[in-house]
């Protein structure tokens, strides 16, 4: 079993990005769960959701404790929250931002999915939309097909712009 | 086509295949997408449902009630203290034969204000005459939601049924779910009781102490006849769909000398802790109770059991473990855990089989008296 955790905060899109990775791996033929952390949320909190991706039916509900892998959406999390507490060792970390950043030894990737999105002009409320561009990332980073990657963002959005924003993510993403 | 849902949404994908004529509801934390997906397919036509949005929980029963007397499919939903407050309501469906059915995402009750997972809510509505039945993914209880009506309806029944699915953990859970055309597999609901709206009359509705227990000794053969209803129902259910349930979800247990006994998502948890316990060595199963009413024979003869228990009575124990004890006269490990959303996770399920002794009562988390 494969877990993800994803930082971000409230309104930034991570439990969508949760949702949309989970369905993505249903395209591959796996099986996959992806749920919120539900405690007080609301805009701006630093929120976090799990996915996890298998080849067989999924029984755990409790929350991911080691994951495999740590997405960041916004960096600032990192100021309040210990992004990489469990995180196994040969993890890897992807996170938001136009620079390399150092994980104590841990893989990681980077790309600037907030530049991403407002080159696309993906913006909802004032907010950049990151988890359409984050899931063709991901699929650069091999963790679902970009077939299914694009799949499942068509399926749930009908703005082209956000399969455009994940093609690019994809294409800018250093891992 | 391939689908994710969260388990609230399987809900309502279901309610929508039902086609119940009136949904009466109230929203509450963490039942408000069922009832928000219900009012959006009514107010988008996909649904040709009435939906009475209401002032309140009691008036959402009261509603049902009202609507499922004249002879029609009815479907509410709510959680914790929403149920709380139906709770007169929830007798009055039951005496009144009316097969409602209801989902109920379970939550703890307050104080302290707690909006997360735990079985008290339904089970303070056990001994109503509702059916309740517990389910542990987004695709059962989608499936159990649609067998909901069939059973309910069902002329050897004529009861309401809950569906109660764990609060967060499951309601807002997505997981994949394949929904099915259910073609004519819940029949037209005739209710032989209904009111004549077209003549309308008032009687006067007294019931001596010479007929009152007339109808409860009713109910009460109406609930034994339920069992081969549901296990009717869950046979066809299968042979159609391809998907099989029954009063109880045994896994690992043929040849297990310690069974945990648990419901809803805790029962998938106690699963893997099973696969753990079984390669350390432990001979370990895990039963998970689908239905609580009607309370189902556990076969748990020649194994040590340990009950996990996400609701309490208090000053009595464990709801479930204390009836299980009542049944099988055998001590039991009773375990409560997960309560007001409490973490529990497979190791410590584990952990609870490996630390057993028959006959006693563990608080997951609590150390001391506090």
């Amino acid at each position: 079993m494969y877990e993800i955790r994803i930082h971000s905060r409230g309104g930034q899109g991570g439990v969508t990005a949760a949702r949309l990775l989970a369905l993505a791996a249903i395209h591959d033929g796996k099986y996959a769960t992806a749920a919120p952390f539900y405690g007080a949320e609301r805009r701006g909190a630093p929120i976090v959701s799990f996915v996890r991706i298998d080849d067989k039916p999924i029984r755990v509900y409790s929350q991911i404790k080691k994951p495999d892998m740590v997405i960041v959406l916004d960096a600032s999390v990192m100021d309040v929250v210990d992004v990489l507490q469990g995180l196994k060792s040969g993890g890897r970390v992807l996170i938001n931002s136009a620079h390399a950043k150092e994980f104590g030894g841990f893989s990681s990737g980077h790309v600037d999915l907030t530049g991403i999105a407002l080159k696309e002009n993906l913006v909802v409320a004032g907010s950049p939309i990151l988890n359409t561009p984050v899931i063709g990332a991901l699929a650069r980073m091999g963790i679902v097909s970009s077939e299914s990657a694009i799949t499942a963002i068509r399926e749930m959005f009908t703005d082209e712009r956000n399969v455009k924003a994940a093609e690019a993510a994809y294409k800018e993403v250093h891992s | 086509m391939k689908k994710i849902a969260t388990g609230n949404k399987a809900v309502a994908e279901a309610v929508k295949q039902a086609r119940p004529e009136v949904i009466a509801a109230y929203p509450i934390t963490p039942q408000t997408e069922i009832v928000e997906q219900i009012a959006e397919f009514v107010t988008s036509g996909e649904m040709r449902s009435r939906y009475i949005a209401v002032e309140s929980e009691h008036s959402a029963m009261a509603a049902c009630i009202g609507a499922s007397i004249t002879g029609v499919r009815t479907f509410t939903a709510t959680s914790s203290h929403g149920l709380l407050y139906m709770h007169e309501m929830t007798n009055w469906a039951a005496g009144a034969r009316l097969p409602v059915v209801m989902a109920n995402v379970n939550r703890s009750l307050g104080p302290g204000w707690n909006i997360w997972a735990e079985h008290t809510d339904a089970m303070q509505e056990r001994d109503t005459g509702w059916l309740q039945v517990y389910v542990s993914t987004v695709q059962e209880a989608y499936d159990a939601t649609l067998m909901a009506f069939r059973i309910a309806e069902h002329n050897d029944v004529l009861l309401p049924v809950m569906v109660n699915l764990d609060g967060f953990l499951l309601s807002h859970i997505m997981q994949p779910l394949e929904t099915v055309d259910i073609g004519d597999f819940i029949p037209p609901m005739h209710l032989p009781h209904a009111i004549d709206v077209n003549n309308p009359a008032g009687y006067g509705g007294l019931t001596g102490p010479d007929q009152q227990f007339r109808f409860r000794w009713d109910m009460e053969r109406s609930m034994r006849d339920s069992v081969k209803v549901i296990e009717e129902s869950e046979k066809e259910f299968a042979q159609r769909f391809g998907r099989k349930y029954g009063f109880t979800e045994d896994y690992r247990c043929g040849d297990a000398e310690v069974v945990v006994v648990s419901m809803g998502t805790l029962g998938k948890e106690a699963e893997v802790a099973v696969d753990q316990l079984r390669s350390e060595g432990v001979k370990a199963g895990s039963m998970r109770l689908r239905w609580l009413r009607p309370f189902p024979k556990l076969n748990l003869v020649g194994k040590e059991v340990v009950v996990i228990d996400r609701d309490y009575s208090f000053g009595h124990g464990g709801i479930l473990a204390t009836s299980i004890v009542a049944q099988t006269k055998k001590d039991v490990f009773s375990v409560i855990a997960g309560i007001g959303g409490q973490e529990v996770t497979f190791d410590d399920v584990a952990g609870f089989v490996r630390k057993r002794r028959m006959g006693t009562e563990f608080w997951f988390g609590v150390n001391s008296h506090v």
